[in-house]
C-alpha cells in the first residue's frame, strides 16, 4: 500500500511525535509515503478566517502538487489541513468558475483526482484485521478515551468520514490493539482548536471539561489524531490544572503512537518521550 | 348538416385580459359548420348556462363548443346544461383557452390567434362527435375499511349504522390502534381507552361488521362498486370460535420477556398473547417467530406437527372437547366482493435513534412520547407511575423536546407533525398530576394550538400546572452522574441553557405506516414523498383520492388528531353511503372497444392496460370450435385512458369520445 | 436603543451575504439550536443564531463589530445540527472576511486577528509556518497588554517554549520551501484580484 505524504507545518514543529509516529507506524504496517514535493501551508484557520479565496488556493496547491506527483490518495495527519485540502477540492468540484480563479492563482490545473485521508481512514483502508495481524504487543493496561475534536468528523457533507455525533474508527483501531476504550461523552466536543496562543482562556476551559469527563468515565489516558486537540490537552495541562486548581496528569497519546507501540517500537521511536505529560507510565 | 353553436367566455378577467373573447366569436361565426357564436362574461353562471340551453332551442344545435376554463372544471356543468335541453351531451365539447391559452401567454394578438386555433380544431371534432349513453354497472353494497383504528372504528360503525355491511381489516391481533395505547387525550383529559373501548365492542357485536384481525390486504382487482379483495387471515393458531378468551394459556406460556408493541418497547408479553387487555376480539394469537415450539420446529427442520416443544398454552387450555389452539394453523386468503374501500392504516412514529446527539435511541431514560403515554396509562407497564426506565424511580425532573424529526429538512422530514405542541402540554400536566413536586420543561419552537379549547389547554399547562416553556431546540443531552444534561436554546430571552433532567421525552415527528407504499400501489392510488395516501384535492376532497371508490380516513392521509381522523372517518362513510344509494352506478362512457374483424389477437392492448380491462376473447364457430382469439375491453372497468388506441398495431381498437377521427380532425383543422 | 428595520438595508445585505457564499439567511428559522450546542457561547456578546437574525434584519455593523464572530471556534457543530441546513460555520467566514477588511474587528479580539496576521505573514515569507518567528511576531504586538490582563500567560507560554524547545519541538531556524515564491504569488495574485473587486 502506497500513499502521498502531507505532514503540514505543525507535524514539523510543535507536533513532531505526530510526524515521527505517523512515519514508523506506517513503516511497521508496510505502507509506504512518499512525501509530497516542496508542499506548502494550507493556510489553517488563518485563511479561512480572514480570506476565502486565499483559504482555497493555498489548499488548492498542494492537491496540485499531488495530482502532478501522481498520487491520487494522500495521507494528511493534521485534522485542520485534512480539511482544508477536502473543503478545498469539494468547493472547486461544485463550482466551476471557483476552480478556473484558483487554478490562475496558483498557476497549476487541478482536476479533482486527489482523495484525501486522515490517519484513522489510513488505518481503517489498510483494514483492521490486517492490523491485529501485526500486534507483538497489546495496550492491556490502557482504558482510552477517544477524542475526535471537531475536524476529523465535521462537517459531515464535506468530510464525509465515520458518524458525526458518534464516531467510532479511532476506537476500532484502538480495540484492535488491545486496548480498552470508554463509553464517553465529549468524543467530538471542541477543545478551542486554533486558539491555544490567543486566546488561552477559552482553550484553558473547553480543554479542561474533556480532560475532566474522560476521567470520570474511567480512562486513563485519552488518544487524539489532531496536533490541535494534543497541544491543547497535552501541552496545556498544567496551565489548566494551574487554572482550576487541580492536579491530574492525564497522558494524552496520538493514535499513531499507540499503533506504533503495539506493532513493536520502542517509546522514543513512537515519539512518546516529547510529551509534556509524562506518558510513560502506562507503557511499562 | 352540423349546426355547432360556439360560446366563448371571458371568464371575468381570466380570459379577456390575454384573449379577445369578442374577436374569437366573430371568428368562430366564420367556421364552416357554426351558426351561432356569442360571447359572455361567465359563461359557467346561470345565465351563461341558460344561453346554452335557449341557443339549443332557437337554433336547432347538433353540437356545442364552450371555449372556456380547462373540461376538469365545468365540462359536467355544460354538459348537464346540454342534456337539460335536449342535446346528447357528448355532443358537448369544452375548448381550453384558459390554463391553454390565457393563463400561459402574454401576447394579446398571438394569444387570441390561438385561441381561434383551439376553438376551429374544436369544432371539427364536434361534428364528428356521436350521441353516447352512460354505462350502468351494479354495485356491490358492501364496504371495506382498511385499519382498525379510531379513524376506521368510526368509518365502520358509520356505514353499518347506515345499513350496509362492512368488513374491517386490521393487521394487529385487535383493533383500537394507537388511540388504545394513550393514557389520556386532548384537550379534555379523558382516559383514552374509556372513550375508545365502548366503540371497539360496539365493533366486535355489530351485526353488520365482519372483523378480520391479524390480516392484511393482500390483492385488490376490479373498480368502484365491483371490487374483488383477496384478504390473507395470517394463522393466529387460535380458533377463535373455540376460545373463550380465559387467558389460562398466556399464564402458562414460558416466553414472558418479548418486547411488547402495545408498551411501546416498555414493557414484555408471552409468546401467546393478546395485546391488551380490553382487546377486542379478546382472543389471543401465537407469535410464531418467538414461540418455542415453532422455533425448535424450524432449527430442526421438521413440520410443526411432530414438533413436542413446550405445549404448555395447549396443555393449559380448558376447552374441551377440542383444545382451542392449533398449531397446524395456515394462513388462510379470503375473496372478497367489496363496492368501497376507505384506507384507515394511520401513522407510526419516527425512531428516536435518528439522533446521535440524543443518545441514538440507546439510552434508557431517552423516551419517545408514546413511551410516556405508557408510563402514564394505569393498564402500562408501571400501573400508571412515572418512573424512569433504568432504575424505576420517580423523576422530579423531565425535559420534553418538541420537534424531534418534524420540520427537519436535515435529518428528518420538513412538515410539521400538528399534535406534538397538544400531547406535550398534556404531558406535563399528567406529569404534574402524577408527581406533585416535580418539574416539567418544555423546548418548543411554536407553538401549534389551533383547535377548539386547544389554545386554553396549552396556556393552562403554563399557567396552572406550573410547566416551564423554553423556546428553542435542544443541541445536545450528555449523560452526567446517572441523570441527564440537556443543553438548548431560549431566544426568548436570549441564552443558552442547561437543564439537568432525570428523563427526556421526545416527540417524535409522525410518518406514514411502514410499507403504506405497497398497500396504495395495490389499491393503485397516490402516495406522496413521505408516502402519505394523496387525497383528491387538498381543500374540496379531502377524503376521496383519484381512484374512484377508494377513500381516506385518518392519519394515513397526513398528521391529525383524533377529532379529525373521527370526521374524515365519518366524512368518509358518508361518502361509501353515497355510492352504495342506488344499485347501480353510472361510469363515462368514454371507453374503447375492438373491432374484431381486424383485431389480430396479438394482445399488446391487454399488456400495457393500466386497468386490467383487456382479456382474452375467444370468437367460435357455431359448432364450438375456437376460429379466432381477439382482445375485449371491459366496458365496466376501462378508464377510457387511450392507451392500447395508441399501442394496437392494427388501429383496430378505438375509443369512444376520442375516436381516431374526431382526434384527425382536431389536428386538420390547425 | 431601537434598530430601524428597512427594506433596502434587509435586501441588500441578504444579498451581499449570500453572493459571498454565507447563504440565505431567509431560511434560518431562529430554532437557537446552533446556539445551544456552540460550545464558546460564555466567551460571546450576540448568541450564534442572534447574528443570523441580525442580519435578517438587515442590522449590519453590530454584526461585524461583534465579539461573537471572531470567538467563534469553527468548530462546525452549529453547521452539522442545523435542522434547516445552513451553513452557519460558513457564515460566520464570510462576517470574519467582512469584519477584517472593513477594520471593524472588536477591540476584545484584535488578539485572534493578530494572530491570524502572524501565521499568513510566516506563510507568505516561508511558503511554511516558522512557528518561533510567529510566535515572536505574535508576542511582540500582544504582550504587553497580555501582561497587564494576565501575566500568568507569558510565564506559561514562556515554560511551554522552553520545554518545547527542549524536546526539539520548535525549530530555530525558519525550512523555507523552494516555490517559495509560488506561494508569494499567491498572496500576490489574491491581492490583486481583491483591490479589483473593491474598485467596482
Amino acid at each position: 500500500m502506497k500513499v502521498g505524504y502531507y505532514p503540514g507545518c505543525s507535524l514539523e514543529g510543535t507536533a513532531r511525535e505526530f510526524d515521527i509516529s505517523v512515519r514508523k507506524s506506517c513503516g511497521l504496517l508496510g505502507i509506504e509515503l512518499e512525501e509530497l514535493d516542496d508542499w506548502s501551508c494550507c493556510g489553517a484557520t488563518a485563511a479561512h478566517n480572514t480570506d476565502h479565496l486565499l483559504s482555497i488556493a493555498l489548499p488548492a496547491r498542494n492537491l496540485a502538487l499531488a495530482e502532478r506527483q501522481g498520487l491520487d490518495q494522500v495521507l494528511s495527519p493534521c485534522a485542520a489541513c485534512s480539511n482544508r485540502l477536502i473543503t478545498a477540492h469539494r468547493e472547486m468540484e461544485e463550482n466551476e468558475e471557483l476552480r478556473g480563479a484558483v487554478e490562475a492563482i496558483i498557476e497549476m490545473s487541478y482536476s479533482g483526482k486527489v482523495r484525501v485521508l486522515n490517519y484513522l481512514g489510513l488505518i481503517l483502508s489498510f483494514g483492521i484485521d490486517n492490523l491485529r495481524a501485526k500486534v507483538r504487543r497489546e495496550l492491556a493496561n490502557f482504558k482510552v478515551a477517544c477524542y475526535y475534536g471537531c475536524l476529523l468528523v465535521r462537517p459531515p457533507k464535506i468530510v464525509e468520514f465515520d458518524d458525526p455525533e458518534d464516531p467510532q474508527s479511532m476506537d476500532k483501531i484502538l480495540t484492535a490493539l488491545g486496548a480498552e476504550v470508554v463509553d464517553w461523552e465529549y468524543k467530538v466536543e471542541c477543545c478551542g482548536g486554533g486558539f491555544t496562543i490567543s486566546d488561552p482562556t477559552l482553550v484553558e476551559t473547553l480543554a479542561h471539561d474533556i480532560i475532566r469527563n474522560a476521567e470520570t468515565e474511567g480512562a486513563n489516558a485519552i488518544s487524539v489524531s489532531c496536533p490541535l486537540c494534543h497541544a491543547n490537552l497535552d501541552m496545556k495541562q498544567s496551565a489548566i490544572n494551574a487554572r482550576f486548581h487541580e492536579k491530574r496528569n492525564m497522558p494524552v497519546y496520538y493514535v499513531s503512537e499507540l499503533v506504533a507501540l503495539a506493532c513493536g517500537a520502542t517509546p522514543e521511536e513512537a515519539g512518546i518521550n516529547k510529551h509534556f505529560v509524562d506518558s510513560y507510565a502506562l507503557i511499562r | 348538416m352540423a349546426r355547432v353553436g360556439v360560446f366563448i367566455c371571458h371568464c371575468g378577467e381570466n380570459i379577456a385580459r390575454t384573449v379577445d373573447s369578442a374577436a374569437v366569436a366573430d371568428a368562430a361565426k366564420r367556421m364552416a359548420g357554426v351558426v351561432y357564436a356569442v360571447d359572455y362574461k361567465y359563461m359557467c353562471s346561470d345565465p351563461g348556462q341558460q344561453m346554452i340551453k335557449d341557443a339549443i332551442a332557437k337554433h336547432r344545435l347538433t353540437g356545442v363548443v364552450v371555449a372556456a376554463c380547462s373540461p376538469r372544471m365545468h365540462e359536467t356543468t355544460f354538459r348537464r346544461a346540454s342534456a337539460e335541453a335536449g342535446l346528447n351531451p357528448y355532443l358537448c365539447e369544452m375548448s381550453n383557452i384558459r390554463e391553454h391559452c390565457s393563463w400561459v401567454h402574454e401576447d394579446k394578438q398571438a394569444a387570441t390567434e390561438k385561441a381561434i386555433d383551439l376553438v376551429r380544431a374544436m369544432v371539427e371534432k364536434v361534428k364528428k362527435n356521436e350521441e353516447l349513453q352512460p354505462i350502468r354497472v351494479p354495485v356491490t353494497r358492501r364496504a371495506l375499511v382498511i385499519g382498525g383504528g379510531i379513524a376506521g372504528i368510526q368509518t365502520a360503525l358509520d356505514i353499518a349504522n347506515g345499513g350496509h355491511e362492512v368488513l374491517l381489516v386490521e393487521k394487529t391481533p385487535s383493533i383500537g390502534g394507537h388511540m388504545a395505547q394513550l393514557s389520556e387525550t386532548f384537550p379534555t383529559l379523558d382516559c383514552s381507552q374509556c372513550i375508545l373501548t365502548p366503540r371497539m365492542v360496539e365493533v366486535g357485536q355489530h351485526p353488520r361488521i365482519k372483523l378480520y384481525v391479524y390480516s392484511e390486504v393482500e390483492s385488490v382487482d376490479g373498480f368502484i362498486g365491483n371490487f374483488e379483495v383477496k384478504i390473507r387471515q395470517k394463522a393466529t393458531s387460535v380458533d377463535p370460535k373455540l376460545c373463550n378468551g380465559c387467558g389460562a394459556c398466556r399464564e402458562a406460556c414460558p416466553q414472558k420477556k418479548i418486547p411488547s408493541d402495545f408498551e411501546a418497547g416498555l414493557g414484555t408479553r408471552t409468546a401467546i398473547y393478546s395485546p391488551f387487555p380490553q382487546a377486542v376480539p379478546n382472543k389471543p394469537v401465537i407469535d410464531r417467530e418467538n414461540c418455542l415450539r415453532f422455533r425448535v420446529a424450524r432449527k430442526k427442520g421438521i413440520p410443526i406437527e411432530e414438533c413436542t416443544a413446550c405445549g404448555k398454552c395447549y396443555e393449559a387450555c380448558p376447552i374441551e372437547p377440542r383444545k382451542a389452539i392449533d398449531f397446524s394453523q395456515t394462513d388462510q386468503v379470503v375473496t372478497e366482493k367489496v363496492g368501497a374501500i376507505v384506507v384507515a392504516t394511520g401513522f407510526d412514529l419516527y425512531p428516536t435513534d435518528a439522533y446521535g446527539e440524543y443518545g441514538h435511541g440507546k439510552h434508557p431514560d431517552i423516551i419517545s412520547g408514546l413511551q410516556f403515554e405508557r408510563l402514564a396509562s394505569a393498564s402500562g407497564p408501571t400501573s400508571g407511575e412515572i418512573r424512569r426506565p433504568s432504575d424505576g424511580t420517580i423523576p422530579k425532573s423531565v425535559v420534553f423536546i418538541q420537534c424531534v424529526g418534524s420540520r427537519d429538512n436535515a435529518k428528518g422530514i420538513p412538515y410539521c407533525s400538528k399534535i406534538c405542541c397538544m400531547y406535550t402540554a398534556k404531558h406535563t400536566m399528567l406529569y404534574k398530576h402524577k408527581v406533585h413536586d416535580g418539574q416539567a420543561y418544555v423546548f418548543y419552537m411554536d407553538i401549534r394550538a389551533g383547535g377548539k379549547n386547544y389554545d386554553e389547554f396549552v396556556r393552562r399547562a403554563i399557567e396552572e400546572d406550573g410547566a416551564v416553556y423554553l423556546r428553542g431546540r435542544v443541541s445536545r443531552i450528555f449523560r452526567r452522574n446517572g441523570r441527564l444534561a440537556v443543553l438548548g436554546a431560549d431566544t426568548l430571552s436570549g441564552r443558552k441553557v442547561e437543564i439537568e433532567a432525570d428523563m427526556v421525552v421526545l416527540a417524535t415527528a409522525m410518518q406514514a405506516q411502514l410499507h403504506t407504499d405497497k398497500l396504495a400501489q395495490t389499491l393503485g392510488i397516490s402516495y406522496d414523498q413521505f408516502e402519505f395516501l394523496s387525497e383528491a384535492h387538498p381543500k374540496l376532497r379531502p377524503v376521496e383520492t383519484n381512484t374512484a371508490g377508494v377513500l381516506l380516513a385518518g392519519a394515513c392521509q397526513a398528521p391529525k388528531d383524533i377529532p379529525e381522523a373521527v370526521a374524515q372517518g365519518s366524512a368518509a362513510a358518508s361518502k361509501v353511503l353515497g355510492i352504495f344509494s342506488s344499485d347501480e352506478l353510472e361510469r363515462e362512457p368514454i371507453i374503447a372497444s375492438v373491432n374484431e374483424n381486424i383485431c389480430s389477437g396479438c394482445l399488446a392492448c391487454e399488456a400495457v392496460c393500466p386497468y386490467g380491462a383487456i382479456e382474452e376473447k375467444e370468437i367460435k364457430d357455431r359448432d364450438g370450435n375456437v376460429v379466432k382469439v381477439v382482445a375485449n375491453v371491459n366496458p365496466g372497468v376501462c378508464q377510457g385512458c387511450g392507451l392500447c388506441v395508441a399501442t394496437c398495431r392494427a388501429n383496430c381498437i378505438d375509443l369512444a369520445g376520442f375516436s381516431d377521427e374526431q382526434v384527425y380532425a382536431e389536428i386538420k383543422a390547425l | 436603543m431601537t434598530a430601524k428595520i428597512e427594506q433596502a438595508s434587509i435586501e441588500s445585505l441578504a444579498r451581499e451575504v449570500e453572493l459571498l457564499g454565507g447563504g440565505r439567511v431567509a431560511d434560518c428559522y431562529q430554532c437557537g439550536k446552533c446556539s445551544a450546542g456552540c460550545p464558546v457561547v460564555s466567551f460571546m456578546d450576540m448568541l450564534p443564531h442572534q447574528v443570523v437574525r441580525y442580519i435578517q434584519l438587515g442590522l449590519r455593523d453590530e454584526v461585524l463589530t461583534s465579539r461573537t464572530i471572531w470567538v467563534c471556534a469553527s468548530c462546525q457543530t452549529c453547521t452539522t445540527r442545523c435542522p434547516k441546513e445552513f451553513d452557519i460555520a460558513e457564515l460566520m467566514d464570510v462576517l470574519r472576511a467582512l469584519s477584517y477588511r472593513e477594520g471593524k474587528v472588536s477591540v476584545s479580539q484584535k488578539d485572534k486577528l493578530t494572530f491570524h496576521r502572524a501565521f499568513l505573514r510566516s506563510v507568505e515569507h516561508h511558503g511554511r509556518i516558522f512557528e518561533l518567528g510567529m510566535i515572536q511576531n505574535f508576542k511582540m504586538k500582544t504582550a504587553a497588554k497580555q501582561a497587564i490582563r494576565d501575566p500568568r500567560v507569558l510565564m506559561q507560554d514562556a515554560m511551554m517554549g522552553k520545554g518545547m524547545l527542549f524536546k526539539n519541538k520548535l525549530r530555530l531556524m525558519p525550512d523555507t520551501i523552494k516555490g517559495k515564491s509560488q506561494v508569494k504569488g499567491i498572496f500576490d495574485r489574491v491581492r490583486e484580484l481583491e483591490k479589483a473587486e473593491v474598485k467596482k
